[in-house]
């Protein structure tokens, strides 16, 4: 028997709030999330804006001229109620990473930490298959779980002003791929020529919420010709079976 | 086609909108001017639509210059010294800029940012629907980038025949900034949402277009300082583990991992963004029913900003003014008040 789905809505202020379903990294909260944002969309309510998936909840930006928090609160628990989990988009990307050196200047630290070799934390890096639970925090920077949870690694102390575009970093039991440059306290294994957001390109942005993700080792003498291309608009990163 | 040449500007002055939408998730936030209420006054003034690009000025001199032709345009926002060779600007009025002079701006006082309306806008090419600048994302238009001197905008030629406008402005309110608790205020604990509500903070010089910090009291979350990522809302009030609130503005991350306090109330964002660093601020919480009928009433007000300005007294125009109208050619007087009253 299903247990009932628990969830509980806040306001964000005056003009968005929160579908929170969990406070935890899990695929099928993830799911739920984003299979509610699907019905949130396909139901085109009054006076909602726009919606962000994330890893737990929903946030949605609402016009409080057009909506109200109690009534729109009202109809967001009737969807979430009966929304079905987001299957699995079924797309997996394959990401080239030039590991370590100044392409990757923490990757030596990192391995410290674990008393791992970096050939080893970038070996561990690569098996995973990581999941995209969300895309935040700058224009198409990918937030994924499946991170090997022996190579997890605290956010640095200090934070970082900039870390550079492309970065392949670790942040607690979280990963990523960041697209543009960024502060940052998590610690950057290495770094793609892949961009995930490009303005001049159609589409856009190429990875999405329920996506796979999983990276391969390339050559610093690879870099440049591959950047040459992801500039041009290229993906560069390919798409394989899951 | 005028140009507004910039000759001087602080390191953040840019061209902002009402701000860019649905691409949040992507984690594009909005951008867009700091303070809306002066923004859309600026507009008003110089007979604009409400959401239409502006000059955001920061809190620092600066100095713009006209050229080829007139430009119409209105100052609003935070109060400063502002004159065109000798002659005094008022804020919240409407005035000629001619080609060969230069508009001359003071420090802000008492606030951070002003709003310069240009009448029928500024040329260039929305990105993803605005000519916000987006520093970090380098969006925005017609530059991707804040201004800086040598920079020339493309703007529209002014009718130095038509009226200009004056629009009353409020008087500065004291009183503490709305927020609504939420939503992880019960991370906190009500001792902490009691002590940030009863604090006096003081804004930080480290504020900018993504954040402000607040300095004051340590505010301890009592389950910790780290939550699972999620979407942050403008004006939402995140508390970090070195316990001084940030917060949230305009060119904010779209998601963040952080506890959440409080959200500001729509209506009091300007007002807040408006509060100088070194000097302080309080926070009242207001239940959600409030906020909203809080900020419909604002958003009332604004829409009804071209209804409320008034026809500007004329000073007669510089010789430059005349110079550029080709008064010869519509064989005006220039001594004779009819032609400079706007007609509605």
């Amino acid at each position: 028997m299903a247990l009932p789905l628990a969830f509980r809505i806040r306001p964000c202020g005056d003009a968005a709030l929160t579908v929170e379903f969990g406070d935890t990294v899990d695929p099928d909260l993830n799911a739920r999330v984003l299979g509610l944002d699907a019905d949130v969309d396909a139901a085109k309510l009054p006076g909602v804006i726009e919606t962000i998936p994330t890893y737990r909840s929903l946030f949605v930006q609402y016009d409080p001229v057009a909506a109200d928090f109690a009534s729109l609160s009202q109809t967001l628990r009737t969807l979430a109620e009966t929304a079905k989990p987001h299957a699995a988009s079924g797309r997996c990307w394959r990401i080239p990473v030039v590991y370590g050196g100044e392409m990757g200047f923490d990757l030596e630290d990192v391995a410290r930490t674990h008393n791992m070799s970096p050939a080893e934390i970038a070996k561990r890096h690569q098996a995973a298959t990581y999941r995209i639970y969300m895309i935040g925090f700058t224009p198409g920077f990918a937030y994924l779980g499946g991170l090997d949870q022996t190579i997890a690694t605290p956010r640095r102390a200090a934070p970082r002003a900039v870390t550079p575009p492309g970065a392949i970093m670790i942040g607690g039991v979280q990963a990523c791929v960041q697209c543009q440059a960024a502060p940052s306290g998590w610690h950057v294994l290495g770094r793609t020529p892949m961009r995930n957001f490009l303005p001049s390109r159609e589409p856009m942005f190429l990875m999405a919420p329920g996506d796979n993700v999983r990276f391969h080792a390339i050559e610093a003498r690879d870099w440049p010709a591959l950047e040459r291309d992801a500039v041009r608009g290229l993906p560069v990163a390919e798409l394989v079976p899951a | 086609m005028s140009v507004l040449r910039i000759d001087a500007a602080g390191p953040a002055t840019s061209v902002q909108d009402g701000g860019r939408f649905g691409f949040l998730r992507y984690g594009l936030s909005s951008a867009g001017a700091m303070d809306r209420t002066a923004h859309e006054t600026a507009n008003a003034l110089v007979g604009n639509a409400a959401q239409a690009p502006v000059v955001e000025i920061g809190p620092f001199p600066a100095r713009f210059a006209g050229e080829n032709a007139p430009v119409r345009l209105a100052l609003a926002g935070a109060a400063r010294a502002a004159d065109i060779g000798n002659r005094r600007i008022a804020l919240g009025e409407s005035f000629l800029l001619a080609p060969g002079e230069a508009l001359s701006l003071g420090a802000a006082r008492g606030g951070v940012f002003s709003y310069l309306g240009v009448a029928g806008g500024i040329a260039g090419t929305p990105m993803f629907g605005s000519f916000s600048v987006h520093a970090r994302a380098d969006l925005g238009s017609p530059l991707p980038r804040p201004l800086s001197a040598g920079d020339k905008l493309e703007v529209a030629t002014a009718d130095p025949l038509a009226g200009d406008w004056r629009l009353a402005l409020p008087p500065p309110d004291p009183s503490p900034i709305r927020v609504v608790l939420g939503p992880q205020d019960d991370w906190f604990g009500e001792a902490a949402v009691a002590q940030f509500l009863g604090t006096e903070w003081q804004v930080s010089p480290a504020s900018d277009r993504m954040g402000y910090r607040l300095l004051g009291p340590k505010i301890a979350a009592a389950r910790g300082h780290n939550i699972v990522s999620d979407g942050i809302a403008l004006g939402q009030i995140q508390v970090p583990g070195d316990g001084q609130p940030l917060v949230l503005m305009a060119d904010r991350g779209t998601t963040g991992g952080y506890p959440k306090i409080a959200a500001i109330v729509s209506a009091d964002l300007g007002r807040f963004a408006q509060t100088p660093a070194g000097t302080s601020v309080r926070f009242a919480a207001v239940p959600i029913d409030d906020a909203q009928r809080i900020t419909r009433l604002w958003r009332q007000k604004l829409a009804t900003l071209p209804l409320a300005r008034e026809t500007a007294a004329r000073p007669l125009p510089t010789s430059e003014a005349l110079l550029a109208a080709n008064l010869a050619g519509a064989a005006v007087n220039a001594l004779d008040p009819q032609p400079w009253t706007h007609k509605e």
